[in-house]
């Protein structure tokens, strides 16, 4: 199937995308690096150079940020099998690289609103990760005090707007942020996130033409993981093409699974936002674990290709590789490979140790007084 | 496409609303009324009313708009926004593709960053189309946000059974709403509280969804001036009485009146309370009534099954059981989709000689007064 002609296509890429990386002998942390990224495909649109300058110190701020969200949800995993967590849990590995690009090219004063696999928003919106924990814990130390959940997460202060438990119901919301940036004259985007089953969702279409219409400075930001749930892409959507299912709206597809290649594109759409309007893109990407902890995500899809994934295109491998290849000692990734680990399980033994929240809760912030 | 106001808008998450004197704000229930000051004298249609109410907090706060189908260039279909897109610009009155469910959660993701949208249903039974929006969304990110995010919008259109609009175009979605955690439902009924009302429902930094009428937009009367707001929360009563309390709102009320005219020639004396807020219920004004009257008739538009009334029934049998002398009386409209036919229509909703043939089965007879 398609997935698997893209993986072909990445295994004759991986070599040279390597090869080109201009290698530093003098480790100079803000030295520029160039480095090659899979070129964009594109919709009404030209493509941005696929020629990303990035350094060591950035690329350390990646590793770090994406390994913690790795550990996160790889310990929010072993506490829901513990049965610390409950209910639905959707987790964000194998997608790091997505987040994190985003991240790195837009500021806290740009708003971003996703679905429910929203946990390393939280991280990357000015959370902790012991307040995630404890949310997802239930605890009353948790990002909404416990009663919002894994699903439900926001962060006002930082212009995160959740956490959104009904597939592609973020997306009107995301065109109303946007709406509310041009209203008040800021210079603003709204990234507003989707997954490729969401893409499917008539709401989509309505927050489109809207967008279009009034030129809204909003990014579709479509976190294309190849499966709706149980269902692969091929078999809910008569185009896969997500990045050109916009129409008139410009698109760009990514690679989603380099930080580098994302962080690039969503500069590029952030400034062609503020200046035309809406533009779409589509990160193609893949979760290692299930649609949830419910969903084992081995059914529907096979293990050689989740294994082939994490072997090939792993996004937290490929920053690894690229500072080895830049004069960074193994011993000094490990070193925070160390200190991240510790952080996570601290904050894990630390939502433990936290309390659920008090009764009187069950009332509290149901009107405005 | 910016009307110049917006420029004043605060930049930044936090918008500033325009100062106002604020002490004139009326919004805790126990501790409000109609705060009345110079009333207009002249009369006015309640769609006229409702456009005052809109254009007076626009003027007063750049982040109040108003968004849905027709509201701008076309004027709205009841004329609720005649011309203000001209006085306001594009943005502040925006003419909405028709997709209330983009639109209504467009509207409240404005609301979450400082905005006051009012989105207009041009039916209210359209705005099915944006449930889980309302729902999920609108009414429910100020608890699962953790008291983070406030939704100050105002959802508002005409519902209620019109002259042979045919099922679809029907709806009272009064009571589909009412289970939803988080929203307040006001359901005006005449040109004053209309005006006061909407007022309050803009400043109100909780959502609310306002209940106009189809039927109710050209009934005249006089409105409050800019600074009469009504309170959210507070019931209405329209005719104080001893005999048995008639509880009702929207057009039925003047359905009610309609009846009483007639019942007080036959020597009863009804207290009528227009309900105003179906959600919450006031139930100081409620339980006051019952305790003096002893009786209660529920006269509603909304269907039997699920209703308004149901919910009011159950309420004032769990919490004034002793105070009655008379199970709690519900006229409501059948459970069936809204026929076309004229007679089949009126056979739907509750006329006033029903109104007259319930307080007379729940008062008894009076053939002796009067005499």
């Amino acid at each position: 199937m398609a997935l698997q002609a893209t993986i072909q296509g990445l295994k004759a890429q991986a070599g040279s995308q390597l090869g080109l990386s201009v290698a530093r002998l003098f480790a100079s942390a803000a030295a520029p690096i160039k480095v090659e990224v899979m070129p964009y495909k594109v919709h009404r649109i030209d493509a941005p150079s696929n020629i990303v300058e990035t350094n060591v110190t950035e690329l350390m701020d990646f590793y770090k940020l994406m390994y913690k969200m790795r550990r996160m949800e790889i310990a929010a995993d072993m506490m829901y099998k513990a049965k610390f967590i409950r209910g639905f849990c959707h987790l964000y590995d194998g997608q790091e690289a997505v987040l994190t690009g985003i991240e790195a090219a837009i500021t806290l004063q740009d708003s971003i609103i996703t679905s429910y696999r929203d946990h390393c928003q939280h991280v990357t919106r000015g959370g902790s990760v012991v307040g995630l924990m404890a949310e997802l814990m239930g605890k009353k130390d948790g990002a909404t005090r416990g009663l919002g959940g894994s699903m439900h997460i926001y962060n006002r202060k930082n212009n995160f707007y959740g956490g959104n438990g009904i597939v592609g119901a973020q997306i009107p919301l995301g065109a109303g942020i946007a709406l509310a940036h041009k209203y008040k004259g800021e210079k603003n985007v709204c990234i507003t996130m989707y997954g490729d089953g969401a893409a499917n969702q008539g709401q989509k279409y309505e927050a489109l033409n809207m967008a279009g219409l009034w030129n809204l400075p909003v990014i579709f930001v479509c976190e294309n993981n190849h499966y709706g749930m149980g269902t692969a892409e091929w078999r809910a959507a008569k185009s896969p093409n997500f990045y050109t299912r916009g129409d008139y709206i410009p698109g760009i597809k990514v690679d989603g699974m380099d930080v580098l290649a994302v962080k690039n594109a969503v500069a590029f759409a952030k400034a062609y936002a503020l200046a035309n309007g809406p533009i779409v893109m589509e990160m193609d990407t893949y979760r290692y674990h299930g649609h949830s902890m419910s969903d084992p995500g081995s059914t529907y899809r096979t293990r050689d290709e989740i294994n082939a994934m994490r072997t090939e295109r792993d996004p937290i491998e490929r920053v690894k590789k690229l500072l080895l290849a830049n004069g960074v000692e193994a011993a000094e990734l490990k070193k925070i490979d160390r200190e991240v680990k510790k952080e996570v399980d601290e904050a894990v033994e630390a939502a433990k140790a936290s309390t659920a929240p008090p009764e009187h809760w069950l009332w509290k912030n149901m009107y405005v007084k | 496409m910016l009307a110049s106001r917006n420029a004043r808008v605060a930049v930044g998450h936090r918008v500033a609303t325009a100062p106002v004197n604020r002490a004139l704000l009326a919004a805790r229930p126990g501790r409000c009324g109609l705060i009345a000051t110079k009333a207009q004298k002249k009369e006015i249609m309640m769609w006229e009313a409702l456009r005052e109410a809109i254009d007076e907090e626009m003027e007063r706060d750049p982040t109040v708009c108003v968004m849905g189908e027709d509201v701008g260039h076309y004027g709205g279909s009841y004329k609720c926004t005649l011309g203000l897109y001209k006085k306001y610009g594009d943005m502040r009155v925006l003419d909405t593709p028709i997709c209330e469910n983009g639109f209504t959660g467009m509207g409240v993701g404005a609301a979450m960053t400082g905005l006051r949208p009012i989105v207009e249903g041009m039916n209210m039974g359209f705005l099915l189309l944006a449930f889980n929006q309302i729902s999920n969304n609108c009414g429910m990110l100020h608890y699962t946000s953790g008291g983070q995010f406030k939704v100050p919008m105002v959802i508002r259109g005409p519902g209620g059974v019109g002259r042979q609009l045919g099922a679809e175009h029907s709806q009272r979605l009064e009571s589909y709403f009412q289970s939803i955690p988080g929203v307040q439902l006001v359901a005006c009924s005449t040109v004053r509280n209309a005006k006061a009302l909407l007022k309050a429902a803009i400043r109100s930094d909780n959502p609310v969804i306002f209940f106009e009428h189809v039927l109710l937009y050209n009934v005249k009367g006089e409105a409050g001036g800019a600074e009469e707001l009504a309170c959210l929360e507070r019931a209405e009563v329209v005719r104080e009485g001893t005999d048995v309390t008639i509880f009702t709102y929207s057009r039925m009320r003047y359905v009610v009146m309609q009846a009483v005219n007639d019942l007080v020639k036959k020597g009863y004396n009804p207290e009528v309370v227009d309900l105003i807020s179906l959600k919450p219920f006031d139930m100081e004004t409620i339980s006051k009534s019952i305790r003096k009257t002893r009786k209660a008739i529920i006269v509603e538009e909304c269907m039997k099954t699920g209703g308004i009334g149901a919910s009011l029934s159950a309420v004032i049998n769990e919490s004034l059981f002793n105070e009655l002398d008379h199970e709690v009386v519900r006229l409501s409209s059948q459970d069936v989709p809204t026929a076309y036919a004229y007679e089949l229509e009126a056979a739907t909703i509750v006329q006033a000689s029903q109104v007259v043939e319930a307080v007379e089965r729940v008062c008894g007879s009076r053939a002796m007064a009067l005499a």
